[in-house]
């Protein structure tokens, strides 16, 4: 493997605290140097006018792989990363079977080194079958290169089983990821509880719901001392609750971070009601899309570092999955595709983040969560990089995704920016 | 009502059907013999959907069109030949992947009478407990010729999928707790033929609001046309957000019955009272139950209603729903008129 060099674009690099015009040189995988005199290499990438940034990290995907090959598989999965942005993804387990052993994480790993165009770290149940009965074996799946625990898409119920679990992951130092649901007060819910709920007559997913296990699991996060990570956050009460335990001090610090997805920060209830004729079931997902003073909340937590991460949870779904009533659909969008644009039609271009800020909640702050040498520029770090024209205005076009599914929300709408070159290992990728 | 003129003009042409908002000055091009057929388009005249999915998306000259069409149309039920040649050469499947008597033997019957060829579907011996899609079965059904379906299904927005995967008129006979148009006409029909009015009544509905698509169809209705509507129920049952429809909420039916001019009684599902949505059919029955005691202070010419399936001595005791104020199978009466100018109006939209 050469020298690649790439010269005059705005590299910003969070983790280093860099924000200039400088050039970066890679050689044999790695970042050689930064701010080099030389300006000749093997390949030389003219990146005038555009943004150099650590390989963006999406930290929640879901990648179907094994069991829903026809929806996504690790191959396809890691090209619409790629696609999207994204140098490095972590998968979550709730595949068929689950990722809960040993063999089946390292399966994903496998598979990955096989077929992957980009980084694939995959994440472990935290029970044993998803269940949320026994803990599963968290130390064999660290040693299956699982990076993480989390029944996303279930909620352990069981407080006393969450709890065991943040005291037991603490032996890995690796996360638990937590995906708020009190399955009690969701029963039957298929979108947000409130007034569009009402009108429609589709059962609601009340935001409390997702409010007393953000709660739960900090409390027990501060009891055990564990690292507790909470995925997709999404109303006004888990953000204050989350600004709370950040705060705390006096009986121990509680070791939580949060994520956001963009489709929480874009979009409300509303297109459930008023979008292609309304009960779209494109718009279904878990936990639900909220109201617009959510989103505010959530602009506001993105801004003052409530918030952490922004991810995607890529959720593929075939399309006569899709097509059907709005009760009987399953939960979940993809969003690898349209998430980077959005970030920065969203955030950026509306200054709620600045471009720092941002790529950090995508790079430097999901790798240390993850505990993965990655999201830096560091000199010495893999050469994984994401060239961004965050000039370059098109219509998000699901047809053209590299994704195998559709469900995307987004289609039609007008965004800005897009990554136009990607390093994944040293290895250069047009887009 | 500003479209009772239009009513008075169809009474003159005893074989058409007047639509509201269907200025009549221009005469139907022969009648006669060939009674109800439509020799001009409705677009522009105050109908133009092809689909009734709702009563949320009327506007209130949207409602007031189909009553008044349906007033029309009560007419032929009183003839000796209950049968107009309207829907001639169409056909209407009654869809109905719910349990229902009287709605899908109203609509039947209603097709029937405007001379449409009739089939009823039902989910059970259907595909789809075999496993095929709605999508699936609905264009399989739609291939063999079908101009209207009218859909019954538990979950709300069936009819809405429906009508942007077919080619056909697609009329929601009730989705889930969405929305039950044709009964939310045929109760205000009936209270505008009762009270001649809809404006500044104060209307009663009394029930698991929460889960009643009937509710819904007539708060929306009523509230379009100028009606208050109190909606009465358990706390758990009436949501607050309620009130953001335009609509007081009342957790105390003797409270509200002095005042009211209308009260309708939803039907309290036997079944929900396993959820925690409220303790007991017997408390219920005590708290909320409209019986002959209760109604001596209301109006002397309050309207008793119920789109029926009637649990007597739950929601309503036998002495009220057969007695004098009751105007429950007068409701059913004209569910068949409302039901003929709603097949009639959607067939005439292309």
């Amino acid at each position: 493997m050469g020298q690649i060099l790439i010269k005059n674009g705005r590299v910003i690099d969070p983790a280093n605290k860099l924000d200039r015009v400088t050039s970066i040189l890679i050689a044999d995988g790695k970042i050689k140097s930064i701010g080099t005199k030389i300006d000749k290499a093997d390949e030389v990438i003219d990146a005038k006018g555009l943004i150099v940034t650590p390989g963006l990290i999406d930290m929640h995907v879901h990648l179907r792989e094994p069991g829903k090959e026809d929806e996504e598989t690790i191959a396809s999965g890691s090209t619409a990363a790629v696609a999207g942005g994204f140098t490095s993804i972590a998968c979550m387990p709730n595949t068929d079977p689950p990722i809960d052993d040993e063999a089946s994480a390292e399966f994903v790993y496998l598979q990955a080194k096989r077929t992957a165009k980009a980084n694939v770290f995959p994440i472990g149940a935290i029970t044993k079958n998803r269940q949320g009965k026994e803990l599963a074996e968290m130390g064999q799946l660290v040693r299956g290169g699982a990076v993480a625990f989390s029944d996303d898409g279930e909620p352990v119920s069981n407080a006393e089983v969450m709890r065991r679990a943040l005291e037991y992951s603490k032996m890995f130092n690796r996360p638990i990821i937590s995906h708020c649901e009190n399955k009690d007060l969701v029963g039957a819910g298929v979108m947000n509880e409130g007034l569009v709920s009402l009108e429609l007559g589709l059962a609601g997913m009340p935001a409390i719901a997702e409010e007393i296990m953000v709660h739960r699991d900090m409390m027990l996060a501060r009891l055990t001392g564990g690292r507790l990570h909470l995925a997709h956050i999404t109303t006004i009460g888990s953000i204050e609750l989350i600004k709370w335990a950040k705060n705390q001090s006096s009986l121990g610090r509680i070791n939580v971070t949060a994520e956001v997805t963009p489709h929480h920060f874009t979009l409300t209830d509303k297109c459930i009601k008023n979008i292609n004729g309304g009960f779209d079931p494109v718009f279904k997902v878990n936990p639900p899309l909220r109201t617009q003073k959510d989103i505010e909340a959530i602009h506001q937590a993105l801004k003052d570092g409530t918030i952490d991460v922004i991810a995607s949870d890529h959720a593929p779904h075939a399309p006569e999955e899709k097509e059907v009533e709005f009760n009987l659909a399953p939960f979940g969008m993809i969003g690898m595709e349209s998430m980077l644009p959005l970030v920065i039609t969203e955030l950026v271009d509306k200054k709620i983040l600045t471009l720092s800020e941002a790529v950090a909640k995508m790079t430097v702050n999901p790798a240390r969560i993850l505990g993965i040498s990655k999201g830096t520029l560091a000199v010495g770090a893999d050469a994984d990089i994401t060239i961004i024209d965050l000039e370059k205005q098109w219509v998000i076009d699901p047809s053209k995704f590299k994704s195998k599914s559709r469900n995307c929300p987004f289609a039609g709408r007008k965004v800005k920016g897009k990554a136009v070159k990607i390093i994944v290992g040293g290895k250069v990728i047009a887009l | 009502m500003g479209n009772q003129k239009k009513i008075i003009m169809a009474k003159n042409n005893k074989f058409y059907p007047a639509s509201g908002g269907v200025n009549l000055s221009r005469p139907p091009m022969s009648i006669g013999e060939r009674g109800l057929s439509s020799p001009f388009s409705l677009k522009g005249r105050g109908w133009s959907r092809k689909h009734l999915l709702g009563l949320a998306e009327l506007s209130a000259e949207e409602i007031n069109t189909i009553l008044d069409t349906a007033g029309s149309f009560k007419e032929v039920s009183t003839r000796n030949i209950k049968k107009v040649p309207a829907l001639r050469g169409k056909v209407v499947v009654n869809m109905f992947v719910e349990p229902s008597t009287r709605t899908r033997t109203s609509f039947s019957l209603a097709a029937k009478r405007l001379s449409a060829d009739v089939v009823d579907f039902s989910s059970s011996g259907s595909s789809l407990v075999k496993g095929e899609s709605l999508k699936d079965t609905a264009r399989n059904i739609e291939a063999m010729g079908v101009d209207i379906i009218v859909i019954r299904h538990s979950s709300p927005g069936a009819p809405h999928l429906l009508s942007k995967i077919l080619k056909a008129s697609v009329v929601n006979a009730g989705d889930g707790p969405h929305e039950h148009p044709t009964q939310g006409l045929l109760d205000i029909f009936t209270i505008r033929e009762k009270k001649k009015k809809i404006k500044g009544l104060k209307i009663a509905v009394v029930g698991d609001i929460l889960h009643s698509r009937v509710a819904r169809s007539n708060i929306w209705g009523l509230t379009k046309l100028g009606a208050q509507v109190i909606a009465v129920g358990p706390a758990t049952l009436v949501p607050d957000e309620f009130k953001q429809l335009g609509v007081t909420i009342s957790y105390n039916i003797d409270e509200i019955i002095p005042e009211v001019d209308v009260i309708n009684i939803l039907r309290i599902q036997l079944e929900r009272q396993n959820t925690n949505l409220f303790p007991s059919i017997r408390e219920y029955a005590r708290l909320f139950g409209i019986n002959s005691e209760r109604l001596k202070k209301a109006k002397p010419d309050v309207l008793i209603m119920h789109p029926g399936p009637i649990n007597r001595g739950v929601e309503i005791t036998p002495e009220v729903a057969d007695g004098k104020h009751s105007v429950i199978l007068e409701q059913v009466t004209n569910g068949l008129a409302v039901r003929m100018a709603v097949l009639y109006l959607v067939s005439e939209i292309k």
